[in-house]
């Protein structure tokens, strides 16, 4: 946990993608605290910056000017190769595709990021096998991920996202391809799993139907965060 | 994460086989004809390794290759043997001469005329008959290919095989008589002739009358004198060209590399197996790659660095290399193993296994380049588009 006690915390930061005539700006001075323990749900209009804004956080994209210290760690002063090995030890990720590599059994899938850590392939297999059956796909192991629905898959990708105990899990649209029964199984299994004191957790979505899973709701428009509010009945 | 690395390339069966195939056909490519180029390469001197015995072959000056026959008056024999440090010398002719078969139709010869009192320079493997027989009446050996083949005899039926020539039978070269007296196996040879040895004084009865008949003198060393300080002592005593068998396959090698269009002709299809395995495999490695950019993105997104993905896509393409260059060559060496004891040229050395090696190697280096580089500058933000 921060010293200051947030998770993750954004000052003035900024983003522009493109050059010259081309150039358009992203993000405008975003500030944005996000505490530990937390979920919170980036939500605004299409283009508004939200992917933007988790892929600077997450440290898979470099932000142009302005501050992100996650987990005490300040963004900008990481090489590549610190942050490859800092999202390696502490990001997890639930993408809207699931991005499962289809040519290998979920249990690997949900494996990788301990390979990548540099566990043993029986223990990271052991430990893949664990989370597969916290999310309810114990039964599940040997298949590949076409085989399954697409809760069934996402719930893998959520598997993948804890295997390793990241402390922040960055998630982005992770219920826009399921239907609402689905979504809500989804995020079901991901707050019963993801979420712990230590931990914190940034879904971006325009899923108004999981709204209500949220601890807080930042609100996005134009590059900026115009609202941050608790959380707000489902419209 | 290298397991991972094969299962997502052996996962996509259609561009695993396809990358395979098309590596595999650009080895087969390379190793079949570079091996019939070398068989075919080395067909051109096989009369000079069947004769083993000389050191020294003696010739005119301006012979350039094997087949290139420029006649010594017979005298030149006596020079060359007069020779300090030459231990013996006998004459050899060698010429194309037409023969009429059985059947009344003529077929072109390469006759040997060995030296009648030592028969030197004869085939290195009776089948039947001897060597010693040519010292009979009109005694002629043949080849066995020959005998089996341009020689043979008309079917007794028609549509069956024709009847090999036999110890007993009738030529009539240049219009006199020749009795099979033995068959015989030498090395195939780059004109690929019916074979026909005799004796020397025959051979220049069979030819047609000319003031010079002798092709080659053919000479030994004397124990201890060094074959090469020979040649030049020949040379310079008779004004006449030697050279030791090495030197003479080198020159026949060298005239067929610099004066046909051979080299160029199996250099073209060569290159085409390397352009084409390039193309398929590059294109679809790199295919490949594109096709998994999402997959290489949220490994990377997850944490793996560079160099593992560096690693990840060698090994891939190491992998669909080896694989496509065993086949490849297995192949080649299979169709050489079935065509063999046939007209087709057909040698496959361990530089070929090299050379094949190497261009194979060079080919997923291309296509595993291509995919690095793509994947290197891959942003890990890629990820959170669908």
């Amino acid at each position: 946990m921060s010293n200051n006690g947030t998770a993750v915390s954004l000052r003035g930061v900024t983003k522009f993608y493109g050059t010259g005539t081309s150039r358009v700006q992203a993000l405008r001075g975003v500030d944005l605290d996000v505490r530990p323990g937390e979920l919170l749900m980036l939500v605004g209009p299409s283009g508004c910056g939200k992917t933007t804004l988790i892929s600077v956080v997450a440290a898979i994209l470099d932000h142009d000017d302005g501050e992100i210290v996650v987990f005490d760690r300040d963004l900008r002063s990481m090489s590549a190769a610190e942050k490859t090995r800092f999202r390696g030890a502490n990001i997890g990720f639930v993408f809207q595709a699931y991005n499962l590599i289809p040519t290998i059994s979920v249990t690997e899938n949900v494996a990788i990021p301990l390979l990548i850590l540099g566990s043993r392939r029986a223990d990271a297999m052991a430990r893949a096998a664990e989370m597969l059956s916290a999310v309810g796909l114990g039964d599940k192991l040997e298949v590949f991920p076409a085989q399954l629905s697409g809760g069934q898959q996402q719930r893998v990708a959520i598997a993948r996202a804890l295997v390793n105990n990241p402390r922040l899990i960055v998630c982005d649209e992770p219920t826009s391809a399921l239907d609402a029964d689905t979504g809500r199984l989804v995020m079901d299994v991901l707050r019963k799993n993801a979420l712990s004191e230590d931990r914190a957790l940034i879904i971006v979505t325009h899923d108004n139907r999981i709204f209500s899973f949220a601890d807080r709701i930042a609100r996005m428009d134009d590059g900026r965060i115009i609202l941050v509010e608790p959380q707000v009945a489902t419209s | 994460m290298y397991r991972i690395a094969l299962k997502m390339l052996m996962g996509d069966r259609g561009k695993y086989l396809g990358l395979i195939m098309g590596l595999t056909f650009a080895a087969l490519l390379i190793t079949q004809q570079s091996s019939i180029f070398v068989g075919l390469m080395t067909r051109t001197y096989s009369f000079i390794n069947d004769l083993s015995q000389p050191d020294i072959w003696v010739m005119d000056p301006k012979v350039q290759f094997i087949d290139d026959v420029k006649p010594l008056q017979d005298t030149e024999l006596f020079r060359v043997r007069g020779i300090a440090g030459v231990e013996w010398a006998v004459p050899l002719y060698k010429g194309l001469l037409k023969a009429r078969l059985e059947d009344g139709n003529f077929q072109i010869v390469n006759l040997l005329g060995l030296d009648d009192a030592t028969l030197i320079g004869g085939p290195p493997v009776m089948l039947e008959g001897s060597l010693a027989d040519l010292r009979r009446q009109d005694a002629i050996i043949v080849n066995d290919v020959g005998a089996s083949t341009r020689l043979a005899k008309k079917p007794k039926e028609p549509g069956g095989k024709p009847i090999p020539l036999q110890v007993g039978d009738v030529l009539e070269i240049n219009d006199r008589r020749a009795v099979v007296v033995g068959i015989c196996r030498v090395l195939r040879t780059f004109q690929s002739q019916p074979v026909v040895y005799t004796t020397y004084s025959r051979a220049t009865t069979f030819a047609p009358r000319e003031r010079k008949l002798l092709s080659f003198v053919l000479v030994k060393a004397a124990g201890g004198v060094d074959p090469q300080e020979l040649t030049g002592r020949i040379a310079r005593g008779t004004g006449l060209a030697a050279y030791t068998a090495q030197e003479f396959k080198d020159l026949t090698f060298n005239y067929y590399m610099k004066s046909t269009g051979i080299p160029i002709n199996f250099g073209i299809a060569v290159m085409l197996g390397f352009l084409i395995g390039t193309a398929i495999a590059g294109q679809t490695f790199y295919n490949f790659t594109l096709e998994n950019l999402r997959y290489f993105g949220t490994l990377k997104a997850m944490g793996t660095s560079n160099a593992v993905l560096l690693r990840m896509i060698v090994l891939q393409a190491l992998v669909v290399g080896a694989l496509g260059y065993g086949l490849g060559v297995g192949a080649a060496a299979l169709f050489g193993y079935v065509m063999r004891g046939t007209e087709l040229s057909f040698r496959l050395v361990p530089e070929i296994l090299v050379l094949a090696g190497a261009a194979i190697a060079v080919i997923v280096t291309f296509s595993a380049l291509l995919s690095i580089r793509r994947v290197m500058r891959l942003e890990p933000a890629i990820v959170f588009k669908v």
